[in-house]
């Protein structure tokens, strides 16, 4: 096996060096040194490796060796793309409030660093967050090792040169302008590769198991898995212009390329932020209230409606435009069903409270895991009203979508990843138990602070613009031009960028309290949640 | 549960399968119809591929990430209509690869900003937005004017498109060099020969720099051919109905 990954990385160094090579474009030379780079410290490692027996120490947990370095790297590496692309909103953010901040130049202008955060928040904070909770999942669930020595090394550091593809190439202009499918074609065909690898470690582990039924977390992750490929496959099918150039151009056109699209990037958010955190969910939140969940009917009925509606949702992305009026209606029909599944979802997370419901008070963490399914079911209440045609006249193409957008990924997916990763910290490195639940419990309110003045001046903001632009004047002219809605946007865009701060400053306090936890130490604290006035017991458990 | 899931919970494969056919039916029945029902694309007057220069406009217009903040997609509402003019048709995107409609309205819908400005406010604009605009939140774009455009592979980018289906001819690729060239040269030889192989394009010293072609050159002859194409006196859409 060590060889043929060893052959696997030589022929993508020569691939690399072919780019360099021939490149016809600077950003495609920049990219290929990337790629053998890459694959000459992955050749490096795997040989040192090899004289270094000393490597992959055995970790016991219920008779089974589970490989737990792999989570570590992607727990760590979670952290660290969280804040980057939380830092890379609060730049955007901050350059709608006051453009100055485009500083005039090519590499710092709105339009190229747009996709920089949402790329680093969705796929490189939450495809780490996915990758790492699922290589622990499958191992505890199936009570098996991770099938593959180096292929799960590869799906790590494999992902992490995608990401580091695409941002560079993002600043440099490498954009094949799909939102969030912006990578160009040599990007998309290595994520292939890697993503075909991560199935297969999936799938391996799965048929390894020692436990005979497949646990529910892992229906929903190999769900996001299988229909991420289908999806990322379809929708990035192009031309390139050159086999050693960056710029292609995609396969389908206008109206098809337009469905083709939104049915992948509704299907991002349904599958890669919805089922594969569904999975997150499925797994923390029982584990950490310590409860069973709470109906294994509802899991099942959630689980196959909900993969089964989201798929039809993407044309409510279109509504009004040059899609055929069948195609918009039959979107809004499945979009407000899918409401159903989603709320069958978060009462079988929340209601795996019961019995537990003291916990909030004293568990941090929990309340974390908590309250983001309760923003889940806010937003998947909030998607459905704004797939109705009437509603998305208005909120579509304003701010409403940007907030509803982040009452789901602030809210939902930050959150439960957040969770997920205060359960991991201590357990993979072997602490007793987190530096700080006080850390946790401040992390918590200041984020929360933060998404609320997020999206409530996303509301605002929106509604007003959308107002305003319908809006006549007693004379049956247009009132405003649309400057003057611009205008009116500033304070909102002002709110939404201290909205984000308070966001990154708590995502900084959780790499404070992660770092001191992977260092060993504890603080001497009393129990959250303690009646005031009295004299903390004793240091929780 | 009369039926049994612990037969699908305990194969992963079978699992796999089903997942995959269970995901499959929306895609399938949504967009596979979008490729052969003929009422999705207008019949329509006037639409023709971009010129080489329009298309290298275009290319960098997608590089910068304009359609972030800029939409082209006209709805057939009444004040968009007001603001605007007539709702976009599928047909105008029928040569968009990929297709810029956009999900944002930061700035205002540019499906029909062709002949709206001139040329000068163009320049002037992409150089500093709020010096015609003092409210406007956009990026200044000033490096494009100074910016060379890359002419040298335009006809392998026109040729990669007949691969996908546009419609440009042999005489279109091999004149593509001559043609982004002249298009920005009114004076030139080639610029009657850009109009009669693309007719409606825009032949004109677009950055007002007559020495250089750049790549504002690009960007404008771009925005100034966007929703100017098809000829609305002509469009009937009753003749669409099916």
């Amino acid at each position: 096996m060590t060889l043929l990954a060893g052959l696997v990385l030589a022929l993508a160094g020569i691939m690399g060096l072919f780019l360099v090579a021939n490149a016809h474009d600077g950003a495609i030379a920049f990219h290929g040194y990337l790629f053998v780079a890459f694959c000459a410290l992955g050749i490096f490692w795997m040989i040192k490796r090899h004289y270094d027996e000393a490597e992959g120490t055995a970790e016991v947990e219920d008779g089974t060796r589970y490989n737990n370095a792999v989570i570590r790297a992607g727990t760590i590496a979670s952290l660290f793309w969280g804040v980057v692309g939380f830092l890379a909103g609060l730049v955007i953010a901050s350059q709608l409030a006051f453009p100055e901040l485009n500083f005039h130049l090519p590499w710092t202008n709105f339009g190229r660093l747009r996709p920089v955060h949402t790329s680093a928040v969705i796929f490189a904070f939450g495809g780490n967050v996915l990758i790492a909770t699922s290589f622990y999942v499958v191992q505890r669930t199936c009570r098996a090792r991770l099938a593959g020595d180096w292929a799960p090394w590869f799906v790590f550091w494999g992902y992490q040169l995608f990401i580091v593809l695409a941002a560079s190439g993002y600043v440099l202009g490498v954009t094949q302008s799909k939102e969030y499918a912006e990578p160009e074609w040599y990007v998309d065909l290595w994520l292939t590769v890697v993503w075909v690898v991560y199935l297969l470690v999936f799938l391996g582990t799965l048929m390894k198991r020692r436990e005979p039924h497949i646990y529910v977390a892992n229906w929903f992750y190999l769900a996001f898995i299988v229909t991420i490929a289908m999806l990322h496959i379809v929708n990035n099918l192009a031309l390139p212009v050159s086999l050693s150039g960056t710029k292609s151009y995609a396969l389908f056109a206008g109206v098809q390329d337009a469905l083709t699209q939104w049915w992948y990037g509704h299907n991002a958010v349904g599958f890669f932020l919805t089922a594969g955190f569904l999975g997150i969910m499925y797994y923390f939140v029982p584990k950490q209230a310590n409860r069973p969940v709470y109906s294994y009917r509802l899991s099942i009925v959630h689980f196959w409606s909900l993969i089964f509606l989201y798929i039809w949702a993407g044309p409510h992305h279109l509504h009004y435009t040059a899609l055929p009026d069948w195609a918009q209606t039959l979107g809004m029909t499945f979009s407000i069903m899918l409401w159903m599944p989603s709320w069958g979802g978060m009462i079988n997370g929340l209601m795996t409270l019961s019995g537990a419901w003291d916990k909030l008070r004293t568990d941090p963490v929990l309340r974390m895991l908590a309250v983001s399914v309760a923003f889940y079911g806010m937003s998947t209440f909030e998607g459905p009203v704004m797939s109705i045609k009437a509603v998305n006249s208005l909120s579509h193409y304003t701010d409403w979508t940007v907030g509803h957008v982040h009452s789901g990924a602030l809210g939902w997916v930050g959150f439960v990843s957040f969770g997920a990763l205060y359960f991991l910290v201590p357990k993979l490195w072997n602490r007793q138990r987190l530096y700080s639940l006080a850390l946790v419990s401040l992390h918590f309110w200041v984020a929360t602070i933060g998404i609320v003045l997020y999206i409530t001046a996303m509301w605002v903001s929106g509604i007003l613009q959308g107002l305003m632009w319908r809006a006549y004047d007693t004379l049956g002219f247009l009132e405003y031009s649309f400057v003057e809605t611009v205008e009116a946007m500033h304070p909102f865009y002002v709110i939404r960028a201290l909205g984000g701060l308070l966001y990154l400053i708590g995502a900084l306090i959780m790499v404070y309290n992660c770092w001191r936890t992977i260092r060993g130490d504890i603080r001497e604290e009393g129990r959250i949640g303690a009646p005031a006035g009295r004299p903390a017991v004793a240091a929780a458990e | 549960m009369a039926f049994k899931h612990d037969v699908i919970e305990k194969n992963s494969i079978l699992l796999l399968v089903l997942i995959l056919l269970v995901v499959s039916v929306g895609g399938l029945v949504e967009i596979a119809p979008l490729f052969y029902l003929e009422s999705t694309i207008e019949k329509v007057k006037g639409m023709r591929p971009y010129s080489p220069l329009e298309l290298a406009g275009r290319n960098i217009y997608i590089r910068e990430g304009c359609y972030n903040c800029h939409s082209q997609m006209v709805r057939p509402l009444r004040d968009e209509e007001e603001r605007y003019g007539h709702y976009s048709l599928a047909a105008e995107s029928m040569y968009d690869h990929p297709f810029q409609w956009g999900s944002k309205r930061t700035g205002p819908d540019l499906a029909r900003v062709g002949g709206r400005y001139s040329d000068g406010w163009h320049v002037a604009h992409m150089a500093d937005p709020r010096s015609v605009v003092p409210e406007s939140i956009m990026p200044g774009y000033p490096f494009l004017a100074q910016t060379p455009l890359r002419t040298d592979d335009i006809a392998a980018h026109l040729s990669t498109n007949v691969l996908i289906g546009v419609p440009y001819s042999d005489a279109m690729i091999e004149m593509a060099r001559q043609d982004i060239v002249a298009q920005a040269d009114p004076d030139s030889d080639g610029a009657e020969a850009v109009t009669e192989r693309y007719p409606g394009a825009v032949v004109s010293n677009f950055d007002g720099n007559a020495a250089k072609l750049t790549e504002l050159d690009a960007v404008i002859a771009y925005l100034q051919v966007l929703g100017t194409l098809v000829d609305f006196e002509a469009y009937e859409p009753e003749a669409n109905y099916r």
